[in-house]
């Protein structure tokens, strides 16, 4: 494996409420390399979002970065000032959201948004930035871009925003992308082009790809590597083939057995009995031991992520 | 498109109508205006005259046609009280009354928008709460009380500005203007500042409540995510975004502007048509009344209509053909 | 009364000490016009009791009945504390008696449009909508002018101006209750429509109106105020803080300011105060707005 491009050490992201502190991200490590897609993957409140924001520089308030170390391509970002930040992010490191139907301003044509993304980090001359524009809608398989980019958001559909919001994120040829679940507020069948497109985007341009996602099975047919999160720590990690084939986390084998298909038709569907605990009030130890089967007394202590590639954070792995 | 137009433009004609017939009933109600222009003491003979030189005799019906025939003319009667045509006595007026509400309209915008902006952008310091806290006070704060209070700040304890009256005018297009010349500046400086308060505070509350939604929408964080600045941020996107809520309620707050423009005129005895239509309801000037009416009301109507139009041009979501 | 809905929202309220401190001066001032004529130190519209010799002192002043006119005196030597309380108590009468029949008129209003629906609805909502959109100091204006004056007269004027916000509120809550499921479920049984008004839409609908209610007593006494001051409002026998303060205007100029300011005074912090507790009563109704 090649050096990454993005490394991320014991990143912790804390929101300090008036009700307590929610540790959202707890000691979070990631890698990923050019032209690598990392699947980062974990149910709602996980913290796979705000591990996401985290990495641009957008945690809101009362949210902050309370340790850990974020490089992209060797540089420090945790502690680099806002306006150095600013520069880098959509430059460097890009992002996708989740709903296309909110992430483009309704009231500004397409055209004028992409140029406000080309403007923030170069200033080219109107007819380099049409041009400019015009390509990146081509590149993620936008048909007659031209008439695109004079249409408002509202006159688009949703896989069709998705992939405008796509090309924006990989205007200024970034290093590297962050995906929010940018598939999961669409069609099935357009999920796949969408999935389908980023690959061959990562294929062809080398950027790197964090696919951060509930759903195993868009997993599956795109990630390299995998991650697995729980409770705002990664739990299990490794090769996407070995973690989804031979998962060593009982979350992990949990999470995989409730993908329905794994099931002959009429049986029942496994599921993890409980639900994710509250952040605020997490008790010391392994914060999965009560919804699982396996735990014991040693539990109570939290298990050590053990370092390299194919790891998993658990006192009685499987 | 033009069917919404021509729907909203019959609806327009028909407020005017149901508002004319209201107008001339309800100021006939109000009580016998030969009383107020003839003297106890007056022979039968001038009483006679007096009613009939005003058609006063004739049927309220045929005065009603009269008196909707005439305003079609652009003939609004004259009133009692001057002897002068109404529509001239207005528009003798109105100037006065123009450069103070558009003073204070643009005032308030020019200082409400990038405070209420900045209230929205940042609501957690101190600054947007005081910001706040004193849109409450203009919110809420009679007109007439903050006037008073300035002319005893300013005018009675400090003596920097005048405390009332026009000052000198200057003719500028054939009208005579205040705004011209310094001192006519000093005197419009007060009432405009009085006059402008509550839609200051009306402006801070729409800057700021648009600005706090879309600072929290995912498109302005999006924004943020391509690295665009924090001034392109609200240029780009805030600005576009609330310029929608405040264009159609500051359309609408024109209107109010001229009916506070009646308190501000009387404490600071500004001669424009506000204070003209108060001294007229004093004074029960019936036909200047009548007058007034119409016009507001007619000033309200279009102002409504255009609302709507721009509302259309500003949201590109309401435009026609825009079915996504 | 414990755990109960309104314990529940006190402590919520609590927790705004602004409103609270908003709240505690409406009570006083409440209570202080209530006991006007107990509290104040002179019946300030029983002649006997005035003296010219004691017109136009400044506060602090000891006149001629004994005792120290804290806010001065006005130009018939009336002491301005006890002129101040009685006015609280007309303006708050008024404000309180046009709320209540803006109240009810535009409640009733809202609720007929919504239950009867189709074009009157249309036809009821268009003319509020209308009359939200012209300035209710102007409205006012004009239909004291029509009325005359006299309380009455100003009290249906108020009202008359007022009535709209409420129709627009009931008839919103309405509309959107009415759609619920469980409004259905009751007017498939066989109880008569009233009486669904009444037991099941009206709690619903009740806390916005309220709201609403809270700032239009506000505007009410903002408006006979501004009326009074201009002229048009109350008769001279019934001086509210309004007059009061008009009475006063033409001392300003001559440095007399507590004829005009302290009823002023008195006036705004009423206002103010109204508007922070319904401000704070808004953001707990409405949650949505809280953030």
């Amino acid at each position: 494996m090649t050096a990454p491009i993005l490394e991320v050490r014991g990143l912790a992201t804390h929101f300090f409420t008036r009700a307590g502190i929610v540790k959202a991200v707890d000691g979070v490590d990631l890698a990923v390399a050019r032209g690598r897609v990392l699947g980062l993957v974990g149910e709602s409140g996980s913290g796979k979002s705000v591990t996401g924001f985290s990495l641009i520089g957008l945690v809101d308030a009362p949210g902050r970065i309370v340790a850990g170390s974020i490089r992209l391509d060797g540089r420090e970002l945790v502690g680099l000032p806002p306006a150095a930040l600013r520069a880098l992010r959509g430059r460097r490191i890009a992002m996708v959201f989740q709903d296309p139907m909110m992430t483009l301003n309704p009231v500004l044509r397409v055209g004028t948004q992409m140029a406000m993304a080309l403007d923030a980090h170069a200033h080219l001359p109107r007819a380099a930035r049409r041009i400019r524009c015009r390509d990146a809608l081509g590149r993620v398989g936008i048909p007659s871009p031209d008439e695109r980019l004079a249409a408002y958001p509202h006159q688009l559909s949703g896989g069709m925003r998705q992939r405008v919001a796509i090309a924006m994120a990989l205007l200024n040829e970034p290093d590297m992308v962050i995906a929010d679940e940018p598939t999961t507020a669409l069609d099935v069948s357009i999920q796949g082009q969408i999935v389908h497109e980023m690959q061959r985007l990562v294929a062809d341009t080398g950027i790197a790809l964090l696919w951060i996602t509930h759903d195993l099975a868009v997993v599956s047919a795109l990630a390299d590597d995998i991650a697995v999160m729980y409770a705002g720590r990664i739990v299990e990690r490794g090769p996407a083939r070995d973690v989804l084939a031979e998962p060593r986390h009982p979350y992990t084998r949990g999470l995989l057995d409730s993908v329905p298909g794994e099931v002959p038709p009429g049986g029942r569907l496994p599921q993890i009995p409980g639900s994710t605990p509250a952040l605020r009030e997490l008790p010391p130890g392994c914060a999965f031991r009560g919804r699982c089967g396996r735990a014991s007394a040693a539990c109570t202590t939290m298990p050590e992520l053990p370092a390299g590639e194919r790891s998993v954070r658990c006192h009685h792995p499987l | 498109m033009l069917g919404f137009l021509i729907n909203r433009l019959l609806q327009a004609a028909a407020v005017m109508a149901a508002m004319t017939v209201i107008v001339f009933v309800g100021v006939h109600a109000i009580g016998n205006p030969i009383d107020v222009l003839i003297p106890p003491d007056a022979t039968q003979q001038i009483r006679a005259d007096v009613i009939a030189r005003y058609g006063l005799d004739r049927p309220l019906v045929e005065q009603y046609l009269a008196f909707v025939g005439n305003l079609v003319r652009g003939d609004f009667g004259r009133s009692f009280v001057f002897n002068v045509p109404v529509a001239e006595l207005i528009l003798s007026r109105l100037p006065a009354t123009a450069e103070l509400t558009l003073l204070a309209v643009l005032g308030a915008s020019l200082l409400g928008i990038p405070l209420g902006i900045y209230a929205g952008y940042r609501p957690r310091s101190p600054v947007s709460r005081a910001i706040m806290g004193a849109s409450i006070l203009g919110f809420s704060v009679p007109t007439f009380w903050i006037g008073l209070i300035l002319i005893l700040t300013f005018a009675v304890e400090l003596r920097w500005l005048p405390a009332g009256g026009r000052g000198p005018t200057a003719v500028l297009l054939g009208v005579p203007w205040s705004f011209t010349s310094g001192e006519g500046l000093a005197h419009l400086l007060l009432p405009a500042l009085n006059l402008s308060l509550f839609k200051l505070a009306l402006l801070i509350r729409l800057a700021r409540a648009g600005t706090r939604e879309a600072m929290l929408s995912d498109y302005v964080r999006f924004a943020r995510a391509q690295g665009l600045s924090e001034l392109t941020v609200i240029r780009g996107h805030v600005l576009k975004n609330i310029a929608i809520p405040i264009v159609t309620v500051f359309g609408l707050e024109l209107g109010s502007t001229l009916a506070f423009a009646v308190v501000t005129e009387t404490i600071f005895s500004w001669p424009g048509v506000g204070k003209l239509i108060i001294d007229s309801i004093r004074d029960l000037d019936r036909p200047v009344m009548v007058a007034y009416l119409v016009l507001v009301t007619f000033l309200f109507v279009v102002i409504n209509l255009v609302v709507d139009l721009v509302y259309g041009a500003l949201d590109p979501r309401l435009r026609p053909g825009a079915a996504g | 009364m414990t755990g109960g809905p309104l314990a529940a929202f006190w402590h919520d309220f609590r927790g705004n000490r602004v409103a609270v401190a908003a709240l505690v001066v409406v009570l006083l001032l409440l209570a202080g016009a209530l006991s006007a004529p107990w509290l104040a130190p002179q019946d300030p519209y029983d002649q006997v009791t005035l003296s010219l010799l004691d017109a136009r002192r400044p506060p602090g002043f000891v006149g001629s009945g004994g005792y120290v006119h804290l806010l001065g005196t006005d130009p018939s030597g009336r002491d301005m504390l006890s002129a101040i309380l009685y006015g609280l108590r007309i303006s708050l009468q008024i404000g309180v008696f046009a709320g209540a029949c803006a109240l009810v008129a535009g409640t009733t209003i809202g609720l007929v449009a919504a239950f009867v629906g189709g074009r009157l609805e249309q036809a009821i909502m268009r003319v509020v909508d209308l009359q939200l959109s012209f300035p209710a100091i102007l409205l006012a204006l004009i239909l004291v002018a029509l009325l005359g004056q006299g309380r009455g007269q100003l009290i249906a004027a108020l009202a008359a101006a007022q009535y709209a916000y409420f129709a627009r509120t009931a008839h919103g809550a309405a509309a959107a209750e009415r759609r619920k499921d469980y409004i259905e479920a009751v007017l498939a049984t066989p109880l008569p429509a009233a009486r669904v008004v009444f037991r099941h839409l009206l709690p619903n609908i009740l806390p916005p109106l309220i709201v609403v209610a809270t700032v239009q007593i506000a505007n009410a006494i903002a408006l006979e105020a501004t009326l009074s001051f201009l002229g048009l409002g109350l008769p001279i026998t019934e001086p509210s803080l309004g007059m009061l303060i008009a009475n006063g205007f033409q001392h300003l100029m001559n440095g007399r300011y507590w004829i005009s300011i302290y009823p002023g005074v008195a006036l705004m912090v009423l206002v103010v105060a109204i508007n922070l507790v319904g401000d704070q009563v808004r953001d707990q109704v409405n949650p949505r707005l809280r953030r």
